[in-house]
């Protein structure tokens, strides 16, 4: 990890909703000397709104984009769970032939399946011996996955479908307390908030409630919808539930920083919708 | 969707047929066992719950599961395809009836969703990437609701986590270039005879 | 010349409602040789064995064709039928007009009839080429090997001990008892599983004729029926079994404590023990992976530095008759055996593979068996159920069915027969332990096809008032002191969830671990989970495919208590149809060596699945190789092995098989 370069695709969320993720992503990369080249003029993957509708779609708007990587030769990385996803599965899709026969007809040249494609959670997992300035202690993470980051886990080979620990070792590492919980790989809504508000509701509600539950101060996510999905409708939630939350929800990199030294100003902590300040300053970490 | 006071089973059953090899899903094999639903996290708002889609398919209730909801809540999060205990990709089937419903120009069965995957879709034509203000207006306008998500949007635009402008990339003319190709490509292979692999 | 007589079985409608019966008889009369030609409406009934018979002798035959169905069917009724007549029974062929004709070209008359022509001209040309056969008459031992200890094995050895027959009986564990003796009651007449069983055990222990070997494992097995010859390890309990009183002080005062297998991890034993009170034999075992002596001995061998872990040996100073052997070691057995039964058993699915059922890290999502441990008044908690967290009473039970049955995802497409019951008898135990009990029972479909067994599902449902749901479990977690369990009533097409206390996943049942190493070592077949194959599954379900080697209980498929006590006696009933014979009669359809042309390769030694060629000395001391007649089974794979056309097989001679395929373009 540390001394590589990596073909660096932030998604279109990282330059919007999930700015955060994107500022902090960057930071914590710096400092662990992974070094990031972003691909230039990237293209958005398509998210499920295009593979939804077109099959060949859903794959060649991924594969414009392992092209562009393929021409700076170096593994891609990008932080959102949506993209990474996307991309691990179109270089999978192309491994079959009559797909990459359809998809290079679409995109005017061949694109092999051979670029690799690591979500930054795991670029960043792959060595926990970080130079902590502030270890998180006494913090209680329930780690959130998702479904994008391990399913399926055929194509995506990267961590168990069902109790997914790569996340709990990187929070463990930074000295707080991962929380075993079942809902690690629980579905949030994904891109439905727009379209769907009370199914995105109810099913953050399931997955924040029951952290809290058992006692998770805060929900550490590696994925721009993942944390917004819980984060930005929190207040609506605690209405219709006449319930209080009010649980924090960082992305990975976030608490990576905190533990690195750096403010949370830098890390962008003020632009969640759930204050996350008023635990950090509870537990010694603001 | 409505399914029919009595189900008198038809002879035929092309959707089934198209389905199974469209998305190289072994629909006929489901044995209703329910697991899918069982974790499916939006089947408590489906009319048809993933189960009965299968069902349906098998009976060949063609235009009740073309016309279900189900298809469209369906959150591609893939939990029945990685539990299913007779390994049926039940999304893949979910995503096969989705584009059919699309070449069908059937009504669906969750406009709101089929609206907003299509002004998804249209918004990465025109810039090549998401504009999430232009989206979230855009589909309020389609949805018919301009007023819908409004109390988020002062607290979003204060945090700077809705850029006014678009982030538009240099090469859209490749993007779009993209879209018309696919689509040109679906054209042909949207007859059966040429349907070779399917959606893969 | 020899004298042919063609006989052509009509067999009804079956052959002669495709196979034009005249037109083959009329081929048949101008076939080489062929001096008598008849047809018979069914040629195995009495009437047509008659006229058979009396063709032979009126009309002087020296070789006969049959042509009607398999000789799968009736070549041994036909071979006595003409040996009756006089003649040597391998003058006789077969021709499969009906399974390799009539049935499946009925669509083509025709061609059926030319076919049949054919077949019957082969068949001609094969029997002027065969020779008179002479069976020959091999001893045997009359006792008898069986394998495993639980129920069915327990019935086995019972059965042809009370027929007066010697029988060893070889049990892994260090108790007989199997599976069985885990259980608490049985379904689905409630009786109390260790109070029917324990019986069994104790005439096994006392039987005059039984040799009880537990804590013993079957090595290696040669020979063949009637004659085997098996290897046993004796493994050391490091207890003098004559000495040893069980009076229990060891395993009272051992200090070493780790979870008991028995009780699946629900409670402690000791590093010596006995698995349970009523344990056959009840002398206990060294657990030489935990003994705290054995530990200090190792440490001391490998020399290394540091503090020495303490000698204990308590057991040894406070055993009153001074049983504790150290000496004592493993020890290889050699027994002769004529007929063997494999009752090896089986063992539940692992269902920490299911992550999303919490791949075993909830404590209170516990198996069937261990469900039964609890039910148990001698298992851990003496009955009383309680969640293995906290010790609590459970009062929401969630049964899941189907855990690694009928899931393809996980490699068991097969369903596990006995779920569906044993859910519906914890269910009715557990409202009898705690009337305010709830079951869940989450099913796919009720298999309840035994006798009374549907009435014991009604009982679960009305009686103990279990819910029923159809639909699979997708997930599981903890929520708190709850387990949330997810599944869909798929009757009412709606998501379920159940805030449960206990959570029982019904686990499947597989073959014993080692049954399929075991089963190589036997050369009997097995499948792809590593079942024993039957020699035919309904009409020989005991046998295997190996003559004197036999099948019972859960190692053939899952199977319940009354169907493993059947199959039990069952193998015995057969076992003892082989130790009863005063003789065994030897195939002599075997493979023979023409010792001009063998150059002593022994190609056909490496292609013999069954070692029935030695190596012999000739007196002009060349050493070629010879078949053991009894050990051949005439599969003929030594002679297409052989490159020098040394080896032939009797009733199949190469010049035969020549005849065949020549008579088809003559």
């Amino acid at each position: 990890m540390a001394g590589r370069t990596y073909a660096y695709y932030p998604g279109c969320a990282l330059h919007g909703t999930a700015r955060e993720y994107d500022v902090s992503a960057r930071l914590v990369c710096q400092t662990l000397n992974v070094k990031l080249q972003e691909i230039k003029d990237w293209s958005c993957c398509g998210a499920s709104s295009a593979a939804s509708l077109s099959p060949l779609l859903g794959i060649a708007l991924p594969a414009h984009n392992l092209k562009l990587a393929a021409a700076m030769e170096l593994p891609i990385t990008t932080p959102c769970a949506m993209c990474s996803y996307r991309l691990k599965t179109a270089a999978h899709e192309l491994k079959d032939e009559a797909t990459a026969r359809q998809v290079s007809e679409v995109l005017g040249s061949a694109v092999g399946p051979e670029v690799t494609v690591e979500p930054l959670l795991q670029v960043l997992s792959e060595d926990l011996s970080f130079p902590i300035r502030k270890p998180l202690t006494g913090l209680k993470v329930a780690c959130y996955y998702g479904c994008l980051l391990v399913r399926p886990k055929s194509v995506l080979q990267f961590d168990d479908e069902e109790n997914p620990q790569t996340m709990d070792r990187l929070i463990t590492a930074l000295g707080a307390e991962a929380i075993d919980w079942g809902l690690k790989t629980e579905c949030c809504g994904a891109g439905l908030p727009l379209a769907r508000p009370d199914l995105v509701h109810r099913l953050a509600y399931r997955i924040i409630s029951l952290a809290q539950r058992l006692g998770a101060d805060c929900i550490a996510t590696a994925c721009p919808m993942c944390q917004s999905n819980l984060d930005i409708h929190q207040k609506e939630i605690e209405a219709e539930h006449g319930e209080k939350l009010g649980l924090p929800i960082f992305y990975f990199t976030q608490l990576l920083g905190l533990a690195l030294g750096f403010t949370p100003r830098e890390l962008y902590l003020h632009k969640h919708l759930t204050n996350p300040l008023p635990l950090l300053r509870a537990k010694g970490l603001g | 969707m409505t399914i029919p006071d009595v189900i008198r089973p038809p002879l035929s059953r092309p959707l089934l047929i198209f389905i199974e090899a469209h998305s190289g899903q072994p629909v006929s094999r489901c044995n209703q066992c329910g697991k899918c639903t069982a974790g499916c996290p939006a089947a408590w708002a489906m009319d048809l719950t993933p189960r009965q889609v299968m069902r349906a398919l098998q009976l060949g209730l063609d235009n009740d599961v073309l016309a279900s909801s189900a298809i469209w809540l369906c959150l591609s999060c893939q939990i029945c395809s990685v539990r299913c205990p007779l390994e049926i990709d039940v999304a893949k089937v979910m995503h096969s009836l989705r584009h059919r419903t699309q070449e069908d120009k059937t009504h669906p069965g969750d406009k709101n969703i089929a609206r907003f995957h299509g002004v998804f879709r249209g918004i990465i034509h025109r810039y090549g990437r998401i504009y999430e203000l232009g989206l979230a207006g855009l589909n309020n306008m389609v949805s018919r609701r301009p007023w819908a998500h409004l109390k988020l949007f002062p607290a979003m635009l204060r945090k700077g986590k809705l850029p006014m402008r678009p982030s538009r990339i240099k090469a859209t003319a490749e993007v779009k270039n993209i879209f018309q190709k696919v689509a040109a490509l679906e054209e042909r292979f949207s007859t059966p005879s040429e349907l070779t692999k399917g959606d893969r | 010349m020899a004298r042919i007589g063609v006989f052509v079985c009509h067999c009804g409608s079956n052959i002669a409602g495709t196979v034009n019966i005249a037109q083959v008889m009329a081929a048949a009369q101008t076939m080489p040789l062929v001096t008598f030609v008849a047809d018979n409406k069914y040629s195995c009934s009495e009437i047509g064995q008659t006229a058979i018979r009396e063709a032979i002798l009126k009309q002087k035959l020296e070789r006969v064709v049959i042509a009607a169905c398999s000789p799968q069917m009736h070549e041994a009724t036909f071979r006595k039928t003409v040996a009756q007549a006089g003649l040597n029974p391998y003058l006789l062929e077969i021709a499969n007009i009906r399974e390799h004709c009539s049935w499946v070209h009925s669509n083509d008359k025709a061609a059926a009839t030319k076919k049949a022509i054919e077949l019957v001209k082969m068949a001609v040309a094969k029997v002027a080429r065969h020779e008179a056969l002479f069976t020959k008459e091999i001893g045997l031992t009359k006792k008898a090997l069986v394998i495993g200890g639980g129920i069915s094995g327990i019935q086995a050895a019972l059965d042809m001990a009370n027929a007066g027959y010697p029988v060893i009986l070889v049990e892994r564990e260090p108790t007989i008892g199997g599976r069985m003796a885990q259980l608490d009651k049985t379904f689905p007449t409630l009786d109390c599983s260790s109070c029917i069983l324990t019986p069994k055990m104790v005439e096994v222990a006392q039987h005059p004729n039984i040799t009880l070997l537990t804590y013993a494992e079957v090595k290696s097995v040669r020979g063949f029926v009637g004659n085997f010859e098996v290897e046993i390890l004796q493994r050391a309990r490091k207890v003098d079994a004559s000495k040893c009183t069980s009076c229990g002080i060891c395993w009272q005062k051992c200090p070493e404590k780790i979870p008991a297998e028995f009780n699946l991890g629900l409670g402690p034993r000791a590093a010596i023990y006995t698995p349970f009170p009523q344990a056959v034999p009840n002398i206990p075992s060294i657990d030489l992976a935990h003994c705290r002596y054995i530990k200090y001995q190792e440490f001391v061998a490998r020399g290394e530095e540091g503090k020495k872990p303490p000698q204990c040996r308590i057991c040894e100073r406070l055993c009153p008759p001074q049983a504790i052997d150290w000496e004592q070691s493993d020890q290889v057995l050699v027994e002769k055996v004529g007929a063997i039964v494999v009752a090896t058993g089986y063992q539940t699915f692992d269902h920490t593979r299911y992550g999303e059922f919490g791949a075993g890290r909830y404590p209170d999502v516990i198996t069937g068996i261990q469900l039964e441990r609890l039910l148990s008044a001698s298992g851990p908690t003496e009955g009383e159920v309680v969640r293995p967290s906290d010790g609590t009473h459970p009062k929401t039970v969630v049964f899941v069915s189907c855990v690694g049955s009928r899931d393809e995802r996980m490699g068991r497409a097969y369903c596990s027969n006995v779920c569906c019951m044993y859910m519906a008898k914890q269910a009715i135990l557990l409202k009898e332990h705690d009337p305010e009990v709830q079951s869940y029972i989450f099913y796919i479909d009720i298999r309840a096809g035994g006798k009374g067994y549907e009435e014991f599902i009604r009982r679960a449902q009305e009686e103990a008032r279990a819910i029923y749901l159809r639909g699979r479990i997708s997930h599981i977690y903890q929520d708190g002191k709850k387990l949330i369990v997810r599944g869909e009533d798929s009757l009412l097409g709606r998501p379920v969830e159940i805030a449960a206390d206990l959570v029982v996943l019904a686990t499947g049942i597989e073959p014993s671990a080692g049954a399929k190493e075991l089963a190589q070592s036997l050369n009997i077949s097995y499948d792809a989970h590593g079942f024993m194959v039957e020699a035919h599954p309904k009409l020989r379900p005991v046998e295997s495919r190996t003559e004197g080697i036999f099948l019972a209980g859960t190692a053939i498929a899952p199977n319940d208590i009354p169907g493993c006590v059947a199959q039990g006696s069952a193998a015995a009933v057969k076992a003892l149809a082989v130790l009863s014979r005063p003789s065994l009669v030897s195939d002599p359809m075997v493979a023979i060596v023409d010792p001009l042309r063998c150059t002593g390769c022994f190609a056909c030694q490496r292609a013999c699945a069954f070692n029935a060629i030695d190596s012999q000395v000739t007196r002009d001391g060349k050493t070629i190789a010879v078949v053991n007649e009894s050990l051949c089974k005439g599969c003929g794979l030594c002679v297409s092995a052989c490159r020098g056309v040394a080896m032939n097989l009797k009733g199949f001679s190469q010049q035969q098989l020549l005849a065949e395929v020549n008579a088809l373009w003559r």
